[in-house]
């Protein structure tokens, strides 16, 4: 009886750092512990450390609205995502930590014919790839989602819907402590409230990394830093073509369990989806000028509530319960820059704008297979950050820029 | 909380009456080859700091002009009316402007 009242650490705190790890890891989000879980996991390799500036989890990791998908627009992305949601549907057994992933189904709502035909060749690209994923008509959009407001003298009346049977939500905070513990377990040493200032080089290659508790040698430095990335490639002379803005969100009240569906319009630019805990979780699209600040806006509130209210005015009454914000890193094309750079030794992962939860499974294991081997893995030769120098870019444009 | 910008026509006015349309960038060379003309396209400086930045009071005067202000508070140091490739430096393109309210 006792035992329910113990305090348990998911992760041991460490004392000093020591001198020298194989890898060191910038950024304890979930790409951060993720790499440090499949390292230690898929390759053995412990001599690890994670050093995170805050506390584990303070970045987006903890701050997102948790959607994970697969029904991309390029097959390249869609290929990566869809490894990244079957890892993701063996991870709680894997982790033994309930990460409650509901794969409740994903609507992306089309207000117009364009839309319509943009949507019918993106269900095209994922039925190729194997992922389920199709153009639906209004009746079966009544059938999905009763609660939504199909009637036509609207604003944007609904003509249909892509619909992604596996698409769901997840619990984040779980996924972070689930990857922490189980990095932990495996011998990976965690080390919050530890920022790295500073990255040594020596002939092209890094040789160690600054930090505000000591100095470290390493072989290997991983950055995934998300809205911090380009502060901290900048630490070692390289460039990423990146840009930071705040991406919001909001919670209601907890209400009865309404809502077993993802709705997002991205004409209305605003998505919906009702947490474990029965709020209604609203987020939208990135403010447009680059910001590293953190602080919410009145403006956003007013114009995602009232676009929430035209799917589903059955909500005029209830009461928001809390607002925040989180810092993405965008890249031109909106797919990720993965991998290696031009300093040996420095790999990234970078460019998630507003949809990389959903990728830290697969980004863990291709970059632990990459650290291991030395060999960039199939599935991220396309987001080399070498492409924005050649001009080969990914375009995501379309799957990704309301859709998280 | 969103800031106020002052436009160098109609003064301080809410962030949302303005279109952002990034950092200033230098022009690259001139017969680029492609990894300088792909840097110059995709590659920006991001700053967490003050930097120099292109506006343009899309409802409202419809003026472009350059602001400095701080990416880390947000806080708009001064604003100036843009002049005719003042020392090189490139005006943003037409297609940097968002075709949506900027919410
Ligand atoms: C409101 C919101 C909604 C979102 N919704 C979705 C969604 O529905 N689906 C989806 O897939 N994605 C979504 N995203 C995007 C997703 O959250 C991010 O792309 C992803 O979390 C980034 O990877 P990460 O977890 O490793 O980053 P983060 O959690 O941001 O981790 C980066 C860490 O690096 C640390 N750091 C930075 N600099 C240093 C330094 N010098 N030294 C030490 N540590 C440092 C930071 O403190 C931070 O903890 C959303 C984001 C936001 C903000
Ligand atoms: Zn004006």
């Amino acid at each position: 009886m006792r035992d329910i009242f113990r305090t348990r650490r998911m992760w041991r705190p460490r004392g000093e750092l020591k001198d020298r790890y194989d890898v060191v890891i910038v950024g304890g989000g979930s790409h951060g512990l993720a790499t440090a879980y499949y390292l230690a996991k898929n390759h053995g390799i412990t001599n690890v450390a994670v050093l995170e500036q805050s506390y584990i989890g303070s970045g987006a990791a903890g701050r997102n609205t948790t959607i994970v998908r697969s029904n991309y627009r390029t097959p390249e992305g869609a290929r990566f995502y869809q490894r990244s949601v079957e890892l993701y549907e063996r991870l709680s057994r894997e982790l033994d930590f309930n990460l409650l992933f509901s794969q409740q189904g994903h609507l992306t709502l089309a207000h117009s014919d364009r839309a319509l035909i943009t949507m019918t060749e993106r269900a095209e690209v994922n039925q190729l790839l194997g992922i389920d994923s199709r153009v639906v008509g209004p009746p079966e959009v009544a059938r999905l989602c009763p609660e939504l407001d199909l009637s036509h003298d609207v604003t944007w009346p609904i003509l249909g819907a892509l619909y992604h049977p596996r698409g769901g939500i997840i619990r984040h905070d779980a996924v972070v402590w689930g990857l922490a513990r189980g990095a932990d377990r495996g011998g990976v040493e965690i080390h919050p409230y530890t920022e790295v200032t500073g990255i040594e080089r020596s002939n092209g290659r890094v040789t160690g990394v600054r930090t505000t508790r000591g100095d470290i040698e390493c072989d290997t430095i991983v950055s995934a830093t998300a809205g911090w990335s380009t502060l901290v490639a900048d630490l070692a002379d390289v460039r990423l073509p990146i840009t930071t803005h705040i991406l919001q969100a909001f919670v209601t009240e907890p209400l009865k369990p309404f809502l077993d569906v993802i709705v997002v319009s991205s004409q209305m630019h605003v998505y919906v989806s009702q947490t474990d805990r029965g709020e209604i979780l609203i987020g939208a699209e990135i403010e447009p000028y680059t910001t590293y600040r953190g602080t919410s806006t009145f403006p956003f509130l007013e114009y995602s509530a009232r676009h929430v209210l035209e799917l589903f005015p059955q909500l005029e009454n209830v009461s928001v319960l809390r607002q925040w914000t989180g810092l993405c890193d965008l890249s031109p094309d909106y797919s990720p820059i993965l991998g290696v750079t031009e300093v040996d030794g420095f790999v990234v992962s970078a460019g998630w704008g507003t949809y990389g939860f959903k990728a830290a499974p697969i980004v863990g294991t291709t970059l632990a297979e990459l650290i291991s081997t030395g060999r960039t893995p199939e599935l991220i030769a396309p987001f080399t950050l070498e492409r924005f120098y050649t001009d080969t870019l990914v375009s995501e444009l379309a799957a990704a820029a309301v859709s998280h | 909380m969103s800031f106020l910008l002052s436009c160098p026509n109609c003064g301080p006015r809410d962030v949302n009456e303005f279109a952002y349309a990034g950092e200033v960038t230098s022009r690259p060379a001139e017969r680029p080859s492609v990894r300088e003309l792909a840097t110059y396209v995709h590659f920006r400086r991001n700053v967490a700091g003050v930097q120099q930045e292109w506006w343009f009071h899309r409802f409202g005067c419809e003026t472009w002009f350059r602001a400095e202000r701080d990416t880390r508070t947000n806080a708009v140091l001064a604003t100036e009316a843009a002049h005719a490739e003042p020392d090189g430096q490139a005006a943003p393109a037409e297609a940097a402007v968002p075709d949506v309210p900027a919410v």
